[in-house]
């Protein structure tokens, strides 16, 4: 076992974004040789580095895929253990996962594993790992207040088959294909611990397409996250960060898969859209403000008396002044073959991470349960809650503060 | 006097020359000639692995590195879960089938080079599994080299499905290969 290696925890990421492994210098000359560096650039023997080389460090204090600038793909897997994996079972199942995990996102292929070529093209893999209530149940360890299904809300319509999970994974990259080999070799080596439950894939924009940091849009055209707090900031190691025992250093995850009837938002108009959220279709300004970033004021109203942002729209019911009713967001969209005569089957995979569940999420969901304009056109129809540990340093392994 | 010096003269020539007559016997091929390494030191085994199987036969696999100037011969390899171990090839047999055989000269691993074992291709043979190995386990493996040194290495136990070949010298389909990625 390794000696965890306590750090303080600063203002700054623990984490650098951008690590350019040694598959750097094989695309330096694929591009060379590709004609992408030019024979009269002044820099060609530096090349243009390709994202897919690109590398988010696994090892820290925390977990990658958190804080990490959002990638472009991701698939949420929760396995169900098998009855005969005991403490000792679940031990050596987060060894080889962790291994695997630790080399792919390196840029390595894993131990086995049949198609390395896959593993050299990392893309800011990160292989994030969760727990849920059956887990804990295999351990000496008692289950955080929180880590059981959230309670129910008027507004869903659970299908058990996006609900619940005994360990959780979350594969992202900016590369579909890393993506899949990733979660293709880790749910092998998963399947003789545990059956896959269920597996959600969702999208953001390609990398590329926008600025780094630029704030996600959803399939209903919004802005979504702006009020984010900032990975690195004293705010978002506050909101997320768990300092609570076996936990320190880790948080938790409500994932929920949001169905969005787009059929129903087309008959919408955009003001009328507009005043759903609280917030311009434009820019996500809240509509007493200019820019995204502008504080909403709740208090504004319009010459008739009416307020401009309406009480009922998403934001307003969102938000609070107890600071500790904070999450951070870190969803995608899922767009899958529609069933039925319909079009669409699309929606959000809303993430949500915070320290406390309880305190942080069920509060800021019991408002937009009671009233919240966007309940129109949304309805949850999968909702599950892990643990999710900490980091671990070389030699160690994910869930080794649980485990032992 | 004269004559003393003479043959002080001479018993240093011969000094000289016999020392340089064996230096130029122990020198390698190469002009910057080092010493000859026992390859214990000279090898490093990484990424090894080995197949997760409840009895019967398994395999080990991973890199063999050579860090010295002369090829390293191993021999033999050892590892207290099973009760005989053999190093094997993958090779072509008349019928065009891909078999395992035991090698009969061990694996040579070239100078400055290394030596793959892999599903397909040469590999370490647990013949007689003395006990389950369960995915995520580690398993600890000696190999012995044709100058009598010895260097050992672990191994992870996973889980593999893939490359599935036939032994020739026993049965094909041998059960034991076919183990459930049960743990």
């Amino acid at each position: 076992m390794c000696k965890r290696v306590k750090e303080t925890r600063s203002s700054v990421s623990t984490r650098r974004q951008f690590l350019i492994g040694g598959a750097a210098a094989t695309a330096g000359v694929a591009a060379t040789s590709l004609g992408l560096v030019s024979k009269g650039d002044k820099n060609a023997d530096t090349p243009k580095k390709l994202n897919g080389s690109a590398v988010v460090p696994f090892y820290g204090v925390h977990q990658a895929g958190i804080d990490t600038d959002a990638q472009a793909h991701a698939t949420f897997v929760a396995l169900d253990l098998h009855k005969r994996t005991d403490l000792d079972a679940l031990r050596r199942m987060m060894r080889i996962l962790t291994d695997d995990a630790a080399r792919m996102t390196g840029a390595k292929p894993a131990l086995a594993d049949t198609e390395p070529e896959l593993a050299e093209t990392p893309a800011r893999l990160t292989a994030t790992f969760g727990f849920g209530g059956g887990f804990l149940d295999r351990t000496p360890v008692a289950k955080p207040k929180w880590l059981r299904a959230l309670p129910g809300f008027s507004i869903d319509d659970l299908r058990n088959e996006y609900c619940f999970g005994d360990v959780f994974i979350q594969i992202a990259a900016d590369d579909p294909l890393t993506v899949a080999h990733a979660t293709r070799m880790l749910l092998k080596d998963a399947r003789g611990f545990a059956r896959l439950r269920w597996s959600q894939s969702g999208f953001r924009r390609a990398y590329g397409s926008v600025a780094s940091g630029t704030t996600m849009r959803n399939l209903f055209g919004q802005v979504d996250g702006t009020r984010n707090p900032r990975p690195g900031s004293k705010d978002f190691d506050r909101v997320v960060w768990s300092d609570s025992g076996w936990l320190e250093g880790g948080t938790s995850l409500v994932l929920r898969r949001i169905q969005m009837n787009l059929d129903k938002w087309d008959k919408l108009d955009r003001s009328g859209r507009e005043q759903a959220i609280g917030r311009k279709l434009s820019n996500g300004a809240p509509l007493t403000g200019v820019n995204e970033h502008d504080e909403p004021d709740f208090s504004a109203v319009s010459r008739i008396g009416f307020p401009v942002i309406p009480e009922f729209s998403h934001v307003a019911r969102a938000h609070s002044t107890n600071t500790r009713q904070q999450i951070f967001r870190r969803s995608y969209n899922y767009d899958q073959a529609p069933a039925n005569d319909g079009i669409s089957d699309s929606g959000l995979l809303f993430a949500s991470y915070q320290a406390d569940v309880d305190a942080q999420f069920v509060p800021i969901q019991r408002r937009l349960e009671k009233m919240d304009l966007l309940n129109e056109w949304t309805t949850p129809i999968g909702s599950a809650v892990f643990a999710i540990p900490p980091g671990c340093e070389q030699g160690g392994y994910i869930g080794e503060t649980l485990l032992g | 006097m004269k004559t003393n010096i003479l043959k002080s003269t001479v018993a240093l020539f011969a000094a000289v020359y016999f020392v340089a007559v064996l230096t130029a016997c122990t020198s390698t091929q190469a002009p910057t000639a080092t010493e000859r390494v026992t390859a214990s030191r000279a090898v490093t085994v990484s990424d090894a692995w080995v197949k997760a199987a409840d009895k019967g036969m398994s395999a080990a696999f991973g890199e063999l590195h050579n860090n010295s100037h002369h090829a390293v011969r191993v021999v033999t390899a050892e590892t207290s879960a099973s009760s005989e171990v053999q190093l094997h090839n993958t090779i072509q047999d008349d019928a065009g089938n891909m078999v395992m055989k035991e090698s009969v000269n061990g694996f040579s691993i070239p100078a400055r080079g290394k030596f793959e074992l892999e599903p397909g291709g040469s590999h370490i043979m647990l013949m007689d599994l003395k006990h389950p190995l369960l995915a995520g386990g580690e398993v600890s493996f000696t190999l012995r080299f044709s100058d009598g040194s010895t260097r050992s290495f672990t191994a992870h136990v996973k889980d593999f499905a893939g490359a599935k070949e036939s032994y020739s010298g026993h049965s094909k389909n041998d059960d034991s290969q076919e183990h459930k990625a049960d743990n």
